[in-house]
């Protein structure tokens, strides 16, 4: 993975010192609420529900097992023991003090780890596949263009203060594991007509209020003009984006008010005045970044399945929780943090530790966070998987269902979120008491559940292929779902079924959605694509047919 | 009192007047609005001294470029600490105008955003009382960058494109 050298190590020990001074004016009265308010939430810095809410960085997802170890420390020392992974791949603590935070940075930064950029209206943590590196349809690695991204607009002076936040994801595969069509930027490498690599380039994508799939803006980029590219397309957002209006300060509305057309045109003309005197990519040092994602020394070893004599559990953990790997005898293997009791994407301290000390022992060290707030072991000898499902399994670290209908992700909700209408992690818990028979589960197959507590759209409900929405009905908490949503290459937004529903009636719902499924489904024919086929009236009409007992 | 300012790094005294502060017939160096400036352009041709012309975050910059030659100032305002249209207004005049006079930001000017300012071109900043003395050190807040810059006056590391520092350093 990538390491700092004194330039990157210099800039986050500076960052500390600066966010320590701002922050000792804050407390000494010399910043208002408001000034100070731009100031910490650049540092990923939020006053929550109950205490502030720390959004440490987790660039493309990457940790190493020292990274780890230091995030369970700051867990047990500035929180109450536990952070919770989100669906941009970094990491909060809903407790820390605010007098606190300044040192918590300076221990994160001894492990080349910051919380810059993390919120604010300025260029976000940059995401990508967590199979990045290791997927056998990979055409490129991502991730060196992620940390050129990364380095390139982190501090970046033009575009600190831009009309709304701003979310780039880049992959490298024709399976869109980031949800790069929900993002203001996608980058995809791509191949040109002549076979060499660039990439395509989409904009205007993102959920919240209005949620809108990313449009191709430019189809073949050479390599070399990524940045200035970028730069371009952030320049028109910055100068020509809205700024009178929180719900239609995106990119995204930009686009649509402009036209695909229009906007290209503008970002096209941009591009051509000012790429030349752009950071243009030196071939030298995207071959340095390279070196950093160099393939770990794997064993020559030929691929084996778990014996028939293995324990049924752990055949279906390893059928359920581990993917396939370019490389002869490995596994890449989640570990789940869905386990039915559990709020979706939490992880203890000692839980961290584990997974550091496992990651060492198993995966060369490194662990990478999943979009669907799950971790990842890329690098797992497969004649190793069962001691490491055993570790995990002692954990609580290995319910066996990644990619099934318990898998759900989820925003903290109304629990901790001062934007939240309702809970999520109820809900979800409910859900988990309903459906708690795996073989019906596994039944099923793929599915994928999301749920956010609010419009704002963090657990990116649009794109659950059954989303779940909190909404505020004088003062109590009601569910909208939404059928046949889509975050991957074929990404597509849901369409909501009818009236929302009561906390207690969604299990209930989401069984008759099932239901209708299971009924009509083709052979192997996925929730997702049986809606798609269907429509939404057969789901609407069974779950409306009758009043839920609740 | 006159205004402070902080310019190429030292706190000087404003030698600039607004035309909505002073009147056209006092100062010898006048800052313009764009729309006073547009409309009165010939008589301001006219006239003897230096102008200096401020641009809202809304006015596009390309309006200035066929009379740039005469503005030995320009102006960028900054309305609330939201405001982030005059970091591209600075670089776009610097870099594709290539205007080399005096670049400054006005409105709300912080000491915690002058870092950035500086690295797009500004060099001379409006700075409250309150934050004037300490400014300056603010404009070293980081010493190295990842990004290039068009303020010749920070020391700063050579930008991404050319780096190769190793890793070990």
């Amino acid at each position: 993975m990538y390491r700092y050298d004194v330039v990157d190590r210099t800039l986050v020990n500076e960052r500390v010192a600066q966010f320590r001074d701002q922050t000792r004016r804050f407390l000494a009265g010399q910043l208002t609420e408001d000034e100070f308010r731009h100031l910490r939430l650049r540092n990923g810095l939020y006053i929550q529900r109950h205490a502030p809410m720390l959004r440490v960085a987790i660039p493309y997802g990457l940790l190493s097992s020292t990274q780890l170890r230091a995030l369970g420390a700051i867990a047990r020392r500035y929180d109450r023991g536990y952070g919770h992974f989100t669906t941009r791949q970094n990491i909060q603590f809903n407790w820390p003090k605010l007098e606190q935070v300044p040192d918590i940075l300076a221990e994160l930064a001894e492990v080349e780890m910051h919380a810059i950029q993390t919120s604010g209206n300025c260029i976000r943590n940059t995401t990508s596949d967590h199979l990045a590196g290791v997927t056998p349809e990979e055409l490129e690695d991502p991730r060196p263009w992620c940390e050129l991204i990364r380095q390139w607009s982190t501090f970046h002076p033009e575009f600190t203060y831009l009309p709304r936040k701003f979310k780039i994801a880049v992959t490298g595969a024709p399976k869109d594991r980031a949800a790069s069509l929900v993002h203001d930027v996608g980058v995809h490498i791509v191949r040109g007509q002549s076979g060499e690599l660039g990439f395509e380039i989409l904009a205007g994508g993102g959920l919240g209020r209005t949620p809108i799939i990313g449009q191709v803006v430019r189809e073949f980029l050479p390599r070399e003009h990524l940045l200035t590219y970028l730069e371009a397309i952030l320049r028109v957002y910055n100068l020509e984006g809205r700024r009178d209006n929180i719900h239609k300060a995106r990119i995204k509305i930009l686009v649509r008010s402009l036209g695909l057309e229009e906007f290209r045109r503008r970002v096209e003309a941009e591009w051509e005045s000012s790429r030349g005197a752009g950071p243009r990519v030196d071939d030298g040092e995207i071959a340095r970044l390279r070196g950093f994602f160099d393939p770990p020394p794997y064993r020559r070893l030929a691929d084996t399945e778990p014996a028939e004599g293995q324990s049924t559990a752990f055949r279906a953990w390893y059928r359920y929780n581990t993917t396939a790997h370019k490389v002869p005898g490995y596994r890449a293997v989640y570990v789940s943090l869905k386990k039915p009791d559990v709020a979706p994407g939490d992880i203890t301290d000692s839980q961290l530790e584990l997974v550091a000390d496992l990651a060492e022992r198993y995966s060369f060290g490194e662990v990478r966070v999943t979009h669907t707030q799950n971790l990842l072991f890329a690098d797992v000898q497969q004649d190793k998987a069962f001691e490491l499902w055993q570790a995990l399994e002692k954990a609580g670290l290995a319910t066996p269902n990644i990619g099934t209908l318990t898998d759900m992700i989820a925003c903290p909700g109304l629990d901790f979120c001062s934007l939240a209408n309702a809970g999520s992690i109820d809900v979800a818990k409910h859900i988990n008491e309903r459906f708690d028979d795996y073989d019906y589960i596994y039944d099923l197959g793929e599915i994928e559940v999301k749920m956010s507590g609010c419009m704002n759209a963090c657990g990116h409900h649009h794109v659950g292929h059954i989303g779940i929405l909190g909404v505020d009905k004088s003062g109590e908490e009601w569910y909208q779902i939404t059928i046949g949503g889509a975050a991957g290459a074929d990404a597509s937004l849901g369409h909501v079924i009818g009236p929302s529903v009561a906390k207690t009636e969604v299990p209930e719902t989401i069984a008759r959605l099932l239901d209708v499924y299971v009924e009509q489904r083709r052979p192997d024919e996925r929730f997702l694509d049986t809606v798609r086929r269907l429509g939404v009236k057969p789901f609407k009409d069974r779950v409306y047919a009758a009043p839920v007992a609740a | 009192m006159p205004r402070r300012l902080l310019r190429d790094g030292l706190i000087v005294e404003d030698d600039w007047s607004y035309l909505a502060e002073a009147g056209d017939g006092a100062a010898s160096a006048l800052i313009l609005s764009l729309t006073e400036w547009q409309s009165r352009r010939d008589s301001w041709i006219a006239r003897v001294g230096r102008l200096g012309v401020w641009l809202l975050p809304a006015e596009r910059v390309e309006l200035l470029e066929p009379d740039l030659p005469r503005f030995s100032l320009i102006a960028a305002d900054f309305p609330g600490p939201s405001e982030g249209r005059g970091y591209s207004q600075a670089r776009l005049l610097r870099e594709h105008w290539g205007f080399r006079g005096e670049l400054r930001a006005r409105g709300y000017v912080r000491r915690d955003q002058l870092f950035f300012m500086a690295r797009c071109g500004f060099n001379s900043f409006e700075l409250p009382d309150s934050d004037i003395e300490n400014a300056a050190a603010a404009l070293s807040t980081f010493s190295r960058a990842y990004q290039p810059s068009n303020d010749a006056g920070l020391a700063l590391k050579p930008p991404l494109r050319s780096r190769s520092t190793p890793a070990s350093a």
